[in-house]
């Protein structure tokens, strides 16, 4: 919560090195994802652990545990239930409707962090009495992250916050009604993660698995250069059954006229997408 | 302080207008906005604190009210020479050396994003000294050790002298670590800001 201390960032030639690091020894590829963003998440892992630059480089190349510790850093596990209460309004009245006509929902929800996203839409479709049919992917490069999201269990502090975004949300019921609260957290009802699973994946070296009513990937593609997101834009596309729905976080508008080509605009201002063509 | 014709040349010749605030420094940045000409020749970035989940008003009231062209940012959008972008609630704003905005939702910094710090580093990383950049009114730290940061990449600094600031806790905590070259009147940044050839 503190500022953060950046006055000695990282150098380009630096970032470079880093990366060829972490891509011939541990076969992680980040060299299409944003930079700025990228040297701030790494600035922020030298001050947490304590290292400097060439002792950064020391561990990734010497110390096979850290790399796991590297990956739950450098990938940022920021999330909230029903973050921006509009898009899931947008959601509930001008796609779940349509949703609702399928015989099984199958839903991916890609870069799912610890699990809020899955769960909040876990909660909506519940609500809206779809939950029997509806199945939800999870998926993460991030393992420690997943655990989390099997768990389920959030403090009593985040729920607080998520309760109130779901007021805005405009949604019926009461997002406490969803989960067994204890002590100091609140753990989501078991039916609720009956229809779930969580998997990693890595949307940059891995393919489609399956074939789905609506993809999610929000706030992800602002960590992504463009031709990665075009990239990652066309294995959606090939993910979604015909008319599927593909929902981007709302500030990341989908630029390129080829893509627009295929997919229509169901809502401009939360970047909901209907898949077209074949 | 009469305004010395270092500070007005400085000003000149920064591509980028850097405005930060918090509490209190609504009006005042809504006024600089009414007042920037459409070809100031410059792009303006504004990062002011608000609260996520209440649609915000401040593009529609800043947009409707500025002379030049003003933007919420939105991912990978080209930064663009005589227009106004403002950073969007819950997320931070970055910038990239190839010329475009990126965006972030990583921790909050001084319990704010987006954080004046955030993007005050980010812009000083890429613009260096090609910036002026100005601290208003605030009621904490957040944009100071982006002021110094940018300051020790040559960028022009400035901070609202903080008995003219309603809350003077943020120009203050730039000035406490040095980070603002200039302490200016709210008279002296619209003198210096309205010096446009």
């Amino acid at each position: 919560m503190k500022g953060t201390i950046t006055k000695d960032s990282i150098t380009n030639e630096q970032l470079s090195e880093l990366i060829d690091i972490v891509k011939k020894i541990h076969g992680f590829d980040f060299s299409d994802y944003t930079e700025a963003s990228f040297k701030r998440r790494l600035a922020r892992i030298m001050m947490l652990k304590k290292l400097e630059f060439y002792d950064l480089k020391h561990v990734l190349v010497n110390d096979p545990g850290f790399f796991q510790e590297f990956l739950e850093e450098i990938t940022v596990n920021v999330t909230e239930m029903f973050r921006d209460p509009a898009f899931y309004k947008a959601l509930n009245s001008q796609v779940v409707p349509y949703l609702s006509t399928y015989q099984h929902i199958k839903i991916w929800c890609a870069g799912c962090s610890s699990g809020e996203e899955v769960y909040s839409l876990a909660i909506l479709l519940n609500e809206e009495k779809l939950s029997k049919k509806s199945f939800i992917y999870g998926t993460d490069i991030n393992t420690g992250v997943l655990n989390e999201a099997r768990k389920g269990i959030y403090s009593l502090r985040k729920i607080k916050s998520y309760a109130e975004n779901y007021l805005f949300t405009g949604l019926p019921g009461s997002l406490t009604d969803h989960f067994t609260m204890m002590y100091d957290a609140a753990a989501i009802h078991s039916e609720l993660k009956q229809n779930t699973l969580f998997s990693v994946h890595n949307l940059i070296s891995d393919t489609g698995f399956n074939e789905f009513q609506m993809i999610t990937c929000r706030n992800v593609f602002i960590y992504f250069e463009i031709e990665l997101q075009y990239k990652i834009l066309d294995l959606f596309y090939k993910s979604l059954c015909p008319l599927g729905y593909l929902c981007l976080g709302n500030k990341e508008t989908i630029r390129s006229d080829a893509f627009r080509k295929k997919f229509k605009v169901i809502n401009q201002k939360e970047n909901i997408y209907q898949k077209i063509g074949s | 302080m009469a305004l010395d014709d270092k500070i007005k040349r400085r000003w000149r010749e920064s591509r980028i207008l850097l405005l930060g605030g918090s509490a209190g420094s609504f009006k005042i940045l809504f006024r600089l906005v009414k007042l920037l000409p459409v070809n100031l020749n410059k792009t303006v970035i504004i990062v002011i604190h608000r609260k996520k989940n209440f649609l915000s008003e401040i593009e529609k009231l800043f947009g409707e009210n500025s002379r030049m062209l003003l933007r919420e940012i939105s991912d990978k959008e080209p930064i663009v020479n005589n227009t106004i972008y403002i950073a969007p609630a819950n997320y931070h704003s970055l910038v990239e050396n190839e010329g475009f905005f990126s965006l972030d939702v990583s921790e909050a910094v001084w319990y704010s994003k987006p954080s004046i710090d955030v993007t005050f580093e980010s812009v000083a990383d890429v613009y260096k000294g090609k910036v002026t950049a100005i601290l208003f009114s605030g009621a904490n730290q957040d944009g100071a050790t982006g002021l110094l940061k940018l300051r020790q990449e040559g960028a022009l600094t400035i901070a609202q002298h903080p008995e003219d600031a309603e809350m003077a806790e943020m120009p203050r905590s730039a000035i406490d670590i040095d980070a603002a070259e200039y302490i200016l009147r709210t008279t002296d940044i619209f003198e210096l800001l309205e010096n446009t050839n």
